[in-house]
């Protein structure tokens, strides 16, 4: 794609080192406040969703009191349209295990943990091979830090934080109240350090070039590239790294099939934008953020098909510890399929989105929170597919 | 039936703290497909927790069946974009080859047809999981070639 108008990166699938877990070597022998604050000035923000500073959780975590501590990745994904934390488990498993290892160094952590969905089960045995090797190679360095593979079943709440403790030691994936965070009490109530898997292989790159050469990517809000899952009505499907901060029009442009009327941006729980607001939106922290889900629809399909399986997909994934999100799932279910069918007048659409909006205030967990961005955003700019 | 073996040997391998409960659910659901009530009471005794506890955790997860399933367990990903792509027509060749509805298990108990969610295969789809191993990529042919292989497997 020569005449490609974004740029292109290669940091996160590039190479390592010219030397097997050099940059880990390298990394090891540094203080840990240089560390830091290469972190710190390089800007990283989380890849998992939130975006939450990484050098302030880990420094939270170090300066917590406590003789153990664990590093989690969470390797949970289950945002629909989201497919690549799979990608970089199976071709770059070692800046992942060398991510986790600096984060352990860096906190004081004597053991890190990997949470795979069981989806993704398939890769345990080449996951299981790398690790083994990594134990050998992080031995002879001189610095111990076991890594073990801790499976789900099944269930999309489980990437939540604290539903991954809960389900780690052997609860119901149900996530817990914050504060307290998982940096003072996190798997078993001791200090944790959990990263998307992404998150820790920026860190990498960032020890291997340096923070000012990491900071060139992206904009101030966004620093760095970003994996991107792309999905949907697209003659290009797959995973590509782009720069953050770029506008949506231009990601159009590139990726849709000429007849893209809107983009749902971070998945079920993301955000969906019509073709008439391409033009404005960024792509970062700064405007709509994503962990990496991007699906594209063309004037062929139903949005009121697609707010329709999302809404089938929070029901069905809500733990339902809390009443807002188990029973508003439902409701917001059934009230498109009434209006749909004209069982309700068009107006009750304004009473779901009311209720949307509640849920977003009263919701224990981000699950239930984050229904109301693609509802609302769907139901305001497609109202008449939902009515007609 | 009772996997007594099973369950001693799992809690061999991975302690009777709490942590252990939910490897020792997947090794009964690896050999087994499902976890039987009377699996989950003995699991509670090894923990030394209270069945309730056990059943808790295992109906939390979609992966952890407490009802018996076929001995392959086909999940296809019906999340919006394996659906435009043709989900319908690949679950409708499978529902017509096992002569069996999403959610039900043949006669034979062989197999089980189950719809999932999002696989992380978007780019591929439709996509669908036999036991762990995943296809992408599928059309009606390709679906009724892989279906009719597991046929003939023993
Ligand atoms: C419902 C729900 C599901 C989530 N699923 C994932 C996931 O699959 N992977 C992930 O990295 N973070 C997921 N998160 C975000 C995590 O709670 C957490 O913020 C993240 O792992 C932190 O890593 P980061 O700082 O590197 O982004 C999810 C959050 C919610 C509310
Ligand atoms: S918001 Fe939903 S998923 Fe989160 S705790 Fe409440 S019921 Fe569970």
């Amino acid at each position: 794609m020569s005449e490609s108008k974004l740029k292109r990166v290669d940091l996160i699938f590039g190479e390592y080192s010219n030397t097997k877990y050099k940059v880990l070597a390298d990394t090891l022998k540094r203080r840990n406040e240089d560390i830091l604050e290469d972190l710190m000035e390089s800007g990283l923000k989380g890849r998992g969703g939130a975006g939450f500073p990484t050098a302030m959780k880990w420094k939270l975590a170090a300066d917590a009191p406590s003789d153990t501590k664990y590093v989690i990745c969470n390797a949970d994904e289950g945002e629909p349209g989201t497919f690549k934390d799979r990608e970089i488990l199976s071709r770059v498993p070692r800046k992942v295990f060398s991510g986790m290892a600096i984060c352990g160094k860096v906190i004081g952590a004597q053991k890190g943990y990997i949470y795979l969905r069981s989806e993704y089960k398939f890769l345990l045995p080449e996951l299981t091979r790398e690790l083994e090797m990594f134990h050998e190679h992080i031995g002879k360095m001189g610095f111990d830090f076991p890594i073990e593979i801790k499976l789900g079943s099944g269930a999309y709440i489980c990437g939540e934080e604290s539903a991954l403790f809960e389900s780690m030691e052997g609860f119901r994936g149900e996530p817990r109240n914050k504060p307290p965070y998982p940096t003072t009490h996190g798997f078993m109530g001791k200090p944790t350090v959990i990263n998307n898997v992404e998150t820790f292989v920026n860190v990498v790159m960032i020890m291997r070039l340096g923070p000012v050469q990491f900071k060139l990517l992206g904009t101030t809000d966004s620093r760095g590239s970003k994996v991107f899952s792309v999905s949907g009505d697209t003659p290009i499907p797959g995973i590509y790294e782009l720069e953050l901060g770029m506008p949506l029009d231009r990601f159009v442009e590139e990726f849709g099939d000429g007849d893209t009327k809107a983009v749902q941006v971070g998945g079920a729980s993301g955000f969906c934008v019509p073709r008439k607001k391409f033009k404005d939106t960024i792509i970062g922290f700064e405007g709509v953020p994503t962990g990496g889900s991007m699906m594209l629809f063309n004037s062929s399909r139903s949005m009121y098909n697609v707010l329709h399986n999302y809404l089938d997909f929070f029901e069905e994934e809500s733990c339902g510890q809390c009443t807002p999100c188990r029973v508003g799932c439902q409701q917001l279910r059934k009230g498109i399929v009434a209006v749909k069918k004209g069982d309700k007048k068009a107006g009750y659409l304004d009473q779901l989105l009311k209720l949307s909006e509640s849920m977003k205030i009263t919701a224990k967990c981000g699950l239930g929170q984050s229904v109301a961005n693609s509802f609302s955003s769907i139901v305001n700019n497609f109202k008449e597919e939902m009515i007609y | 039936m009772t996997n007594e073996h099973l369950i001693r040997d799992l809690v061999k391998k991975h302690g009777r703290s709490r942590v252990a409960l939910l490897p020792i659910l997947q090794g009964v659901v690896d050999a087994n497909n499902f976890i039987s009530d009377s699996d989950m009471v003995e699991i509670a005794k090894e923990l030394d927790l209270s069945a309730a506890q056990v059943f808790g955790t295992a109906t939390f997860y979609s992966f952890l069946s407490t009802e018996p399933l076929g001995k392959y367990v086909i999940r296809v990903c019906k999340t919006i974009t394996c659906d435009m792509h043709g989900k319908k027509q690949i679950v409708q060749t499978i529902e017509e080859m096992l002569k069996v509805k999403v959610g039900e298990t043949t006669p034979n108990k062989k197999f089980s047809l189950l719809e999932t969610n999002c696989l992380g295969w978007c780019h591929e789809g439709p996509a669908m999981l036999i036991n762990e191993k995943p296809f992408t990529g599928l059309t009606p042919e390709r679906v009724h070639d892989i279906i009719s292989e597991y046929i003939s497997k023993s």
